[in-house]
């Protein structure tokens, strides 16, 4: 008997094995010519475990605190071995993360996907969004250049727009009035311990959920197959699909490598709080379409203050994102068309902001 | 598997037996993933062993001035990264050497009851030379010279010869 073989037994002896990979053995996943938007999910999980390990490995050399956090990342990209390029993989696999992660949502959203019984799947993964979001602007802080310095100045400031509860969540997020050494050591708090827990087990819950409920079919080609179910066509999961998406993850990881090695990440200058902010201020594309919109609201909008209407605007679309599926209908031949619809304009209003503000002086 | 092969075989009437092939894309996608692994865990290891501390270059620092020690008395002052001490005996002499220990790395105190250096963590002592006398230390602390210049002490390694 194999080692393999009698590792096997061992484990299924004690464990149950057999029965507890059962589910993933006759697990398939349905294919058509839409099938290829599978595997973003997945890429996005690949791109977030990099972050985990280039992240630990620039845990070894980073230092929190104003007066270290530049200068340990100059040390990282400077003196230690291959040290720019892990840096640059992290920074590279983050905005790809976003990226994928982004695609992923909108491929969910105009394939239907989100629709009964996959609700909490789209709330889970939503959240998820917003969490990469988070680990996304608290990690910008992280080398305490000046560009990140006035970003979180820019961005904490936006959070104390939201009435009532805008101002206390400022300086909790900023650990004072201002943006200090003590911003710079909550961001390292939840850029490497909450946020990474959080993300962790909502990862757990959405994974599970999608095993468990598996892939979900267009809702044309879902009522197609109902009809008529010899047309159903599937591959199995286990080799067939988990193969092929290990063919894209390597695919990601090799163009994850030539983004990194071919465009290192820089580092820029060192913050100082007391200089003024460089013309050209903008924040990580990702966040570039609010911005925008930000800039583009009058300052005042009937009686209230037009960052305020803003802000609020982005918080009641947010909480409408995450209940999209509420709105669905249960009967995959009766889709709500305005859902689609608003999907469409979303994509088009933060792919045209984004462009805009990237564009605008 | 084998079978299947065989169909193939059949079918495409190749001359070559199709698991050479299915061998050879086997081996090409193999020595690739494996390349690539070495392409990202090389980075990684090389990453992992810390650049080497400057050691601040100079071989000799200036570890007192004259007339702070007391007779009969020491200091520890800092060499580089690492700590020396500096000791006035008695009779008015320094003395220098290094204050690790040679059993397990504690940094060592001159004892002015005893006349000598001793090491709190496992009772360890070296005489004024350095050389261990009782203790678990297996060597002698490496001595280093004293110059006095002017005002100041200054400590330097001994050069090999």
């Amino acid at each position: 008997m194999s080692p393999l073989h009698s590792a096997r037994k061992w484990l299924d002896e004690r464990l149950g094995w057999d029965d507890l990979i059962a589910p993933l053995r006759k697990k398939t996943v349905p294919t058509h010519r839409l099938s290829y938007w599978y595997f973003l999910g997945g890429i996005t999980l690949f791109l977030f475990v990099i972050q985990v390990l280039t992240g630990i490995l620039l845990l070894l050399y980073y230092r929190p605190g104003a007066n270290e956090a530049f200068e340990s990342v100059q040390y990282v990209m400077t003196q230690v071995q291959f040290g720019w390029l892990i840096r640059s993989i992290h920074s590279w696999s983050a905005n790809l993360m976003i990226f994928t992660a982004f695609a992923h949502m909108f491929s969910v959203l105009f394939l239907k996907a989100y629709r009964k019984p996959r609700e909490l799947t789209w709330v889970s993964g939503v959240i998820l969004l917003f969490l990469v979001m988070g680990f996304g602007f608290s990690g910008y802080l992280l080398p305490w250049n000046t560009l990140a310095f006035f970003a979180t100045k820019v961005g904490t400031e936006i959070t104390a727009q939201v009435p009532v509860m805008g101002k206390p969540l400022m300086i909790f997020l900023r650990g004072g009035e201002e943006v200090t050494g003590a911003t710079l050591t909550r961001f390292f708090g939840f850029h490497v311990a909450v946020l990474p827990g959080l993300a962790t087990l909502l990862i757990l819950v959405h994974v599970l959920l999608v095993q468990r409920l598996g892939m979900s079919v267009p809702p044309r080609l879902e009522v197609e197959w109902r009809a008529n179910p010899s047309a159903k066509r599937e591959m199995k999961f286990f080799p067939n699909f988990v193969l092929r998406e290990l063919m894209a993850w390597y695919v990601a990881l090799g163009v994850l490598g030539a983004l990194a090695a071919i465009f290192p990440w820089n580092l820029g200058l060192k913050a100082d709080p007391f200089a003024p902010a460089p013309a050209g201020i903008k924040p990580e594309w990702y966040f570039l379409f609010m911005f925008q919109t930000l800039k583009l609201i009058p300052p005042r909008v009937w009686f209230i203050d037009g960052e305020v209407v803003g802000v609020l605007a982005f918080g009641l679309v947010g909480l409408l994102w995450v209940l999209l599926p509420f709105f669905e209908s249960d009967d995959p031949s009766r889709t709500k068309r305005w859902i689609t619809g608003f999907a469409v304009f979303a994509l088009m209003y933060v792919a045209g902001m984004s462009v805009y503000g990237h564009l605008a002086k | 598997m084998s079978t299947r092969s065989q169909g193939m075989a059949d079918g495409g009437g190749s001359p070559s037996p199709p698991i050479v092939r299915r061998r050879f894309v086997g081996v090409l996608l193999g020595g690739g993933f494996f390349a690539t692994a070495i392409a990202f865990i090389y980075p990684v290891l090389r990453y992992l062993i810390p650049p080497k501390a400057s050691d601040l270059g100079s071989d000799s620092v200036v570890a007192g001035r004259v007339g702070e020690l007391k007779l009969n008395s020491g200091k520890i002052f800092r060499f580089g990264s690492r700590p020396g001490l500096l000791i006035r005996t008695a009779s008015g002499e320094y003395r220098a050497m290094s204050a690790t220990c040679t059993h397990l790395s504690c940094t060592v105190q001159y004892r002015d009851d005893l006349h000598q250096v001793w090491c709190a963590c496992h009772n360890g002592t070296y005489d004024l030379n350095g050389r261990n006398i009782s203790g678990p230390p297996p060597r002698p602390l490496e001595g280093f010279e004293v110059q006095v210049r002017g005002e100041e002490i200054f400590v330097r390694r001994r050069r090999e010869s």
